[in-house]
């Protein structure tokens, strides 16, 4: 039989029952809802975590601190020790062996209760110093970063994002203020324009002085402790040299001979992605995963209602067969059936996912949120069409079988 | 030519075995009318079920133009049926929701054929039923159905027309009239029919009666022209 009348049969059948049509397809329209949704909320989230790693700075190197170094071997981890000085920091920014790095900064983080006027706020501040703009890839929207006379000797100013600033000063203008970090007056010279992104680790939630300073006013007597270095590559290209450089001066200078007992260690903005990414694609795929399960119920619903079908119209097949439709005739009419229920459902779930998704940040609840606003993907959506088309295939081969194995005699004499 | 040699057939229910065909030798040539009567339950559907290969018998042989059907699987009797054979049924058996004319043209769809709306809608033609093309079978009365049922069986043009008592759900009328037509497609078109009836005046339209009786034929009789 061919395929066009195989369609004029299968539409014919699905619209003489409507209501039971409609309700079948339902099934499989809420799974593909389903799956381009979460999925969708998945990549949403990967996206909103690859921005934030990007908006760390362009090619940027981390250099930890690490205890390698005579402990046997045994790591405790990222910043428990304190093995980089500021002549590290000064050596990678002399350049005489690092030819692919552009600049350096030094990172020493502390705590802090902030306060102006009565508000308090809570947010990390950074002690690093000049090239930290040019490093982590920020710009200035209001004032101006501090200088090198600012780090020598030692002014209390500092430089906030957006969020400190939002959080802090309401509509007043925050420079030319001056704020209490621990206690301890700051003046605010600078506002970095906002970087976007949001929730964990939000790049505009920075406040920024001079390391001197920090070191002078704020570490609490524990002296001059760097808990990173922050490195920049010149391109893309050149970070895996980059990092090769930085693992050579870092050994002279700490006359480390064998790599493996290094006292810090690297990590790129690539390493992160890539470790971000594996997570993301994994939650991706299992909200995928869950989602997918309502589709094989949907195909199941599929498989019950052709069963229904075939045994009500089994003396249609044995007309069939008396005229001549032959074992693949009659298989191929009730499975195109079985594809076209399932393939409109999930056309139609394809489409409800989408409006969904794409209207989600439109939802007051959740555009005044965090939440990522999800990202439907092109291949999802195919792949959703193609799996709710083979749902029909797989479970219409059942019931579309047993229609096409029917003895013509049995079936005639059928009620 | 149909040819028939012992052909028995035995239906198992369960424990249960029913003999509905003893041995039942015939033979029928090209372009004959037969009427195969009988009382309920003599065999008569059955065997026109084996004579239009929807069934094959449990033994003896069966030779369709010559072919012996017992060794044929199920997709080649359905091309047979397809080509050689068109039904007609006591309930009509048109498809439910399709119009007549899709329905006439079900056959040449199976078959693969060119040209099947105008084949279908000569053939409905033939019946006289052209003007009912576009309807449904529920908006057909008995007779126009069965008529139509008629064009479908002849639209692939087979030599063998077989009819089980094509005429039970029709008044009297519709019965002379659908009766008037096959005698007809016999002598005008050499058209092979074997027609199940139990009704005598029904029978008068053969050319031959054949009585079966407990799945035997008991009496063969050519009708003087
Ligand atoms: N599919 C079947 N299964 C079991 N018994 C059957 C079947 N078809 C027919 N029979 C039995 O075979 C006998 C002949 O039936 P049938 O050929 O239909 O008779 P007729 O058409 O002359 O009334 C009957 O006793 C009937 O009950
Ligand atoms: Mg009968």
């Amino acid at each position: 039989m061919n395929i066009f009348e195989a369609l004029r049969v299968a539409f014919a059948g699905l619209l003489a029952n409507r209501l039971r049509s409609s309700l079948t397809m339902l099934g499989i329209l809420i799974g593909v809802a389903a799956v381009i949704l979460l999925v969708a909320v998945g990549n949403g989230a990967s996206v909103q975590i690859n921005n934030q790693i990007q908006s760390l700075g362009a090619n940027v190197i981390f250099v930890y601190p690490s205890n390698a170094r005579g402990a046997g071997g045994v790591s405790q981890g990222f910043g428990t020790s304190q093995t980089l000085t500021m002549a590290d920091v000064d050596a990678i920014n002399s350049r005489q062996q690092d030819p692919d790095i552009v600049a350096a900064i030094p990172i020493a983080q502390s705590g802090g209760q902030i306060t102006f006027a009565n508000q308090n706020y809570f947010a990390p501040t950074t002690g690093t110093t000049v090239d930290f703009p040019q490093v982590r890839d920020y710009q200035i929207a209001e004032g101006s970063f501090f200088t090198q006379d600012d780090v020598t000797s030692q002014h209390r100013v500092v430089v906030l994002g957006s969020t400190v600033v939002t959080n802090l000063f309401g509509t007043t203008d925050p420079v030319g203020q001056t704020i209490k970090i621990n206690r301890q007056s700051f003046r605010v010279i600078g506002v970095f324009a906002a970087k976007g992104g949001s929730g964990l680790g939000s790049q505009d939630n920075v406040v920024v002085a001079p390391i001197t300073a920090v070191w002078a006013y704020l570490s609490g007597g524990r002296g001059k402790n760097i808990s990173q270095i922050v490195a920049s590559a010149s391109s893309a290209n050149t970070v895996a040299q980059a990092e090769t450089e930085l693992t050579t001066i870092l050994l002279q200078r700490h006359q480390i001979s064998d790599p493996t007992q290094a006292d810090f260690q690297l990590q790129s903005q690539q390493d992160i992605l890539n470790q971000a990414n594996s997570i993301a694609t994994a939650l991706t795929l299992v909200l995928g995963a869950i989602a997918g399960i309502s589709l094989v119920v949907g195909g199941i619903g599929i498989m019950n209602i052709m069963l229904v079908t075939v045994t009500e119209r089994t003396r249609e097949i044995g007309i069939r067969k008396a005229i001549g439709a032959r074992w693949r005739d009659v298989l191929t009419q009730f499975l195109i059936e079985a594809m076209v229920l399932s393939g409109l459902g999930g056309a139609l779930g394809i489409a409800l996912g989408t409006a969904l998704a794409v209207e989600a940040p439109h939802i007051p609840a959740i555009a005044s949120s965090s939440f990522p606003p999800p990202v439907v993907s092109i291949p999802s959506v195919l792949l959703a069409f193609g799996v709710s088309v083979g749902i029909g295939l797989f479970f219409g081969i059942y019931p579309a079988n047993r229609a096409a194995r029917l003895h013509p005699i049995e079936a005639l004499r059928h009620e | 030519m149909i040819k028939l040699e012992a052909v028995s057939k035995t239906y198992r229910m369960g424990r249960v075995e029913v003999q509905a065909l003893r041995g039942v030798d015939l033979l029928v040539e090209s372009g004959d009318f037969v009427a195969i009567m009988g009382a309920s339950g003599s065999g008569k559907s059955t065997l026109m079920n084996i004579i239009g290969c929807l069934d094959v018998p449990t033994s003896g042989r069966y030779f369709l133009d010559g072919t012996d059907v017992a060794g044929l699987d199920d997709d080649q009797l359905a091309i047979i049926r397809n080509r050689k054979i068109g039904f007609v049924f006591q309930s009509f058996n048109l498809i439910p929701r399709t119009t007549a004319l899709h329905n006439v043209e079900m056959p040449l769809i199976y078959a693969g054929a060119q040209n099947r709306r105008p084949r279908a809608l000569a053939a409905l033609e033939s019946v006289g039923l052209a003007d009912r093309a576009g309807h449904q079978p529920t908006e057909l009365s008995g007779g126009q159905q069965q008529r139509a049922a008629i064009a479908r069986a002849l639209v692939t043009n087979p030599a063998i027309l077989l009819a089980d008592e094509p005429t039970g759900n029709l008044d009297s009328a519709s019965s002379v009239e659908i009766m008037k037509l096959l005698s007809e497609l016999n002598r005008e078109q050499a058209r092979t029919i074997v027609l199940i009836t139990h009704e005598r005046d029904i029978a008068a339209f053969a050319k031959r009666i054949v009585e079966l009786r407990d799945g035997l034929i008991v009496t063969d009789e050519r009708r003087a022209a």
